[in-house]
């Protein structure tokens, strides 16, 4: 199965980077990991993609790794999906409000409700 | 995340503890839940039907509804608790965010549904948090519930943002 998983610098999205990482070892899926820019992120691109690369040494795969350009990233990761024939989007996502509300953030919002693929969220 | 608020701040709020008659001519105590024993606030979330969940609260296991309990109990948050005798009806529950400002969120046990204690909830909930010196509330409702939207409204709570799967609304104390 060929999977793209969008990775934007969340804490929840370094831990589904991982979560993936280590079942694809298990079942040799397909792994593309794209990295995007997510708004409400404090930390620069570089310092996202130093620690995906990092994620990612230390699992031993060597999935390719492209970056999601333009200013709406979730559009774009449904984009991609579709025109290159990926059978599934992994997003991390799905963190709590102050209470334990679970909250998901505008991009996963886009990306379950436009795209074409089924979507796996990893919370 | 900068939310918006309403400009004008609301009126006084009524404060715990007192007794209202519910709709349904039942009398119900709302006091500081500090006031009330925590496991029979336990008994009502065990007695919570798991279809009135919100976005994954409350917890439908024991043991996380206690941790749960534990996180919204603790001594920078403000609640209340409704009871009709010894029966804990219905809680709401003010919790700090980073910003100074506070989450809200009510449960009320489908026995006691539709029968004013929500409002009367919110209500004693905002006029304690207003003796505590909170200011800012928001929370956030699904699209499709219009009973708490119109109960959350008729409260003075408006509309901050709806652009998401959920509602987002604001009040100023």
């Amino acid at each position: 199965m060929k999977l793209l998983l969008g990775v934007g610098g969340s804490e929840l999205s370094y831990q589904a980077l991982t979560e993936t990482l280590e079942r694809v070892s298990e079942t040799g899926d397909e792994l593309t990991v794209a990295i995007f820019e997510n708004g409400d992120i404090d930390a620069d691109l570089e310092t996202v993609q130093q620690r995906i690369q990092e994620h990612i040494d230390e699992s031993g795969l060597e999935p390719p790794i492209r970056h999601v350009e333009g200013t709406s990233p979730g559009s774009e990761l449904v984009n991609i999906a579709e025109s290159e024939g990926f059978d599934r989007i992994v997003l991390g996502g799905g963190g709590r409000s102050p209470l334990g509300k679970i909250q998901l953030g505008p991009i996963v919002e886009f990306v379950l409700l436009n795209a074409q693929t089924p979507v796996t969220l990893i919370r | 995340m900068t939310r918006t608020y309403p400009d004008e701040p609301a009126e006084a709020f009524p404060q715990p503890p007192r007794t209202i008659t519910d709709r349904k001519d039942r009398p119900i105590d709302v006091i500081p839940a500090d006031d009330a024993d925590t496991e029979s606030l336990v008994e009502m979330y065990l007695d919570f039907d798991p279809a009135d969940r919100a976005q994954g609260i409350p917890p439908v296991k024991e043991e996380a509804i206690r941790e749960w309990l534990e996180t919204i109990l603790d001594g920078d948050c403000v609640n209340v608790v409704a009871k009709h005798d010894d029966t804990v009806a219905g809680h709401a529950t003010l919790v700090p965010d980073n910003e100074d400002e506070h989450e809200l969120a009510i449960f009320v046990l489908q026995a006691y549904q539709g029968a004013g204690i929500g409002t009367a909830l919110v209500e004693t909930l905002l006029g304690y948090g207003q003796t505590e010196g909170i200011d800012h509330v928001w929370l956030t409702v699904e699209r499709w519930n219009d009973p708490a939207i119109s109960l959350y409204e008729k409260v003075g709570f408006e509309i901050s943002s709806a652009e998401s799967f959920e509602i987002e609304m604001a009040i100023r104390l």
